[in-house]
């Protein structure tokens, strides 16, 4: 079995947020970039399925900058046989929309025949969790979403949900998308050699107009300003003068 | 403009705060219609009737809707999308699992966990972890919307909306139930208590976890963690609270051994009173604590206890 892991681009998760003064977006410009944590996880599984056995061939897809080939070459050196860069746009501060994203692995599907998809449950900047229920939706597949234990059966799939409630198990038929959460696995770092290696894999680079998808955005983006911050606090040097606050000053108790 | 709002409807029941806090933000679009789907809805569809702003409420009972499955549940709101102008649901695991596949059906980019409604068409929302808000106007004929609950108050429970049965579409039976693994607890919910005490790394283990747990039943509260207590397995993964866990704001916080990373910030710096007790003052908590302890939790946490009688 072939499996497609779409991988993006994001700020690296600790690099601290700055908001431009002018409201037009958050400085992306010399900042820190890494691979989306979860896709982290999600490259992570397709490899362990592959030293199962039960996968043949990884194949990574990225859709942005051109710059995304270095999260590209990530995926590759940890384990990634192969990468699609879809260049879909030359300004670093341009996010490609989950509608689009999933339109255009729709296309990389199409042309692929992977028979599973495993993502990240969601994007730690825009923080949209879309992509793989839209991806689902165009292929009319399967979904398995925020996925903390993932098993293959046959042509089906065995997921363990993390829900508001607990834990959902769901039996999903192949092919199918499953999008994982933080407790699936911890992923591997790529070793010196497989860097060095990860060099000569193959990447190919596509345009959205190579899969006849429009990236134009559906939600024009008004603004972006930081959030309301909070007034000073002050320590409280006992236990006793903490209830004592809580009591009479905030009235919380 | 006339809005479906998809009810969160769980085993058969309305969970009440998560849909009229939804509701509250879906008559800020329109006139709201509310849809109640499962393997049982009645019950629910009776419950949503008393929504106030309800001008209708849709029942759809049928037995490939009981695990709010994607598949099934996406394909009847698109069955019934023609009509509305916005679908709008609380930003719950369920909503979130559904509506960008509805979103997609539809061909309409989804808006994902609004936090403010601006009018019909623009909206405000939480990215990088809350450390920007960004406001978008969708161009999409039909707006598919996912409410973050803690930003808005309850819709009051003295409505009386007819109540009208509706079939539930062709089950595409790509998915199966399997089995849910679900913690009885008589603690209030996690994202609808008044207090919420929450323990992380600095806890030690689960058997510690429990002087939290002791602490939150002292108070009523309910339990919060940090991702890295959840990861260290002291807590269950939906006790989890930050940007990739629930989002909370009640109106007593306590965090306990919690460092103040971002991602957990997400999900809590909403809060009315913050507290934070870290035996490291530069814990950066602290920043955002209204009150702050630098002790030893071992030490604070039970004279908290006596303290409170
Ligand atoms: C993609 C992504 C998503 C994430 N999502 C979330 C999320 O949703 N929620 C979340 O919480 N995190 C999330 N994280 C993890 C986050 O970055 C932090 O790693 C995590 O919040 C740290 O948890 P902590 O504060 O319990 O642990 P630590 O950072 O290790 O802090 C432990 C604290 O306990 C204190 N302590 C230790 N012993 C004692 C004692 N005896 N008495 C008092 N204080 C003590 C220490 O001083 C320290 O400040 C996410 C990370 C990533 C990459
Ligand atoms: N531009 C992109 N390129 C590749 N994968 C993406 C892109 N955007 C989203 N994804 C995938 O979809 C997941 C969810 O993203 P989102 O829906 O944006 O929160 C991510 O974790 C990735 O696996």
């Amino acid at each position: 079995m072939k499996v497609l892991v779409p991988v993006k681009r994001v700020i690296d998760y600790n690099v601290k947020v700055r908001v431009k003064a002018d409201g037009t977006g958050v400085d992306l410009a010399n900042v820190k970039m890494s691979m989306n944590p979860f896709d982290e996880i999600a490259v992570e599984q397709a490899i362990r399925m592959k030293e199962a056995g039960t996968v043949e061939e990884i194949v990574a897809v990225s859709i942005g900058v051109k710059q995304a080939q270095e999260t590209l070459r990530t995926a590759l050196a940890m384990g990634a046989d192969r990468a699609i860069l879809v260049v879909a746009s030359e300004d670093v501060n341009t996010d490609i929309e989950p509608l689009a994203v999933a339109k255009i692995l729709k296309a990389v599907v199409d042309e692929e025949a992977p028979g599973l998809v495993i993502c990240g449950k969601q994007a730690i900047d825009n923080d949209m969790n879309a992509t793989g229920q839209m991806l689902s939706a165009l292929l009319g597949w399967s979904q398995a979403t925020f996925a903390s234990e993932v098993a293959v059966e046959g042509d089906s799939a065995i997921v363990t949900r993390e829900v508001d409630g607990g834990l959902q198990t769901i039996k999903v038929k192949m092919p199918a998308i499953i999008s994982v959460d933080l407790r699936l696995n911890e992923p591997r770092y790529a070793s010196l050699p497989n860097i060095m290696k990860a060099k000569k894999k193959p990447m190919d680079e596509k345009t959205p107009a190579d899969y006849g998808v429009d990236v134009t955005p559906r939600l024009e983006i008004l603004s972006t300003v930081e959030p309301a911050t909070r007034a000073a606090g002050v320590m409280v040097g006992s236990v006793e003068e903490l209830v004592t606050k809580l009591k009479d000053e905030a009235g919380v108790i | 403009m006339a809005v479906l709002l998809f009810a969160e409807v769980t085993n058969g029941e309305l969970a009440w705060d998560a849909t009229s806090k939804a509701m509250t933000a879906a008559k800020m679009m329109g006139d709201v219609t509310v849809l109640c789907a499962g393997a049982q809805a009645s019950a629910a569809a009776a419950e949503a009737a008393k929504l106030e702003g309800a001008t209708k409420v849709l029942c759809a009972e049928d037995a490939s809707l009981g695990h709010r499955l994607a598949e099934p549940t996406a394909a009847l709101i698109v069955s019934l999308a023609g009509d509305y102008s916005h679908i709008v649901a609380p930003a719950t695991t369920d909503a979130k699992n559904v509506l960008p596949r509805v979103a997609a059906l539809l061909d309409a980019m989804v808006i994902t966990d609004v936090s403010g409604v601006v009018d019909a068409d623009t909206f405000e929302r939480p990215i990088y972890a809350g450390n920007a808000i960004q406001t978008v106007k969708s161009k999409d004929a039909v707006k598919v919307v996912s409410i973050r609950t803690s930003t808005f108050d309850a819709a009051a429970d003295t409505g009386s909306a007819p109540v009208e049965t509706i079939s539930a579409a062709d089950n595409p039976a790509l998915s199966e139930w399997v089995e849910d693994k679900v913690q009885e607890t008589d603690r209030p919910e996690l994202t609808s208590a008044k207090i919420v005490v929450s323990g992380g790394r600095g806890v030690g283990s689960e058997e510690n976890f429990e002087l939290i747990e002791s602490l939150a039943d002292k108070l009523g509260a309910a339990v919060g963690a940090s991702r890295a207590a959840v990861d260290s397995g002291y807590a269950p993964n939906d006790w989890q609270v930050g940007q990739t866990g629930k989002v909370v704001a009640p109106d007593l916080y306590v965090a306990i051994g919690i460092s103040g990373a971002i991602q957990h910030l997400a999900g809590m710096k909403d809060s009315k009173v913050i507290v934070a007790i870290n035996k490291d003052e530069e814990a950066p908590i602290f920043q955002v604590a209204d009150y702050g302890l630098v002790g030893d939790l071992f030490d604070a946490v039970p004279k908290l206890k006596e303290a409170l009688g």
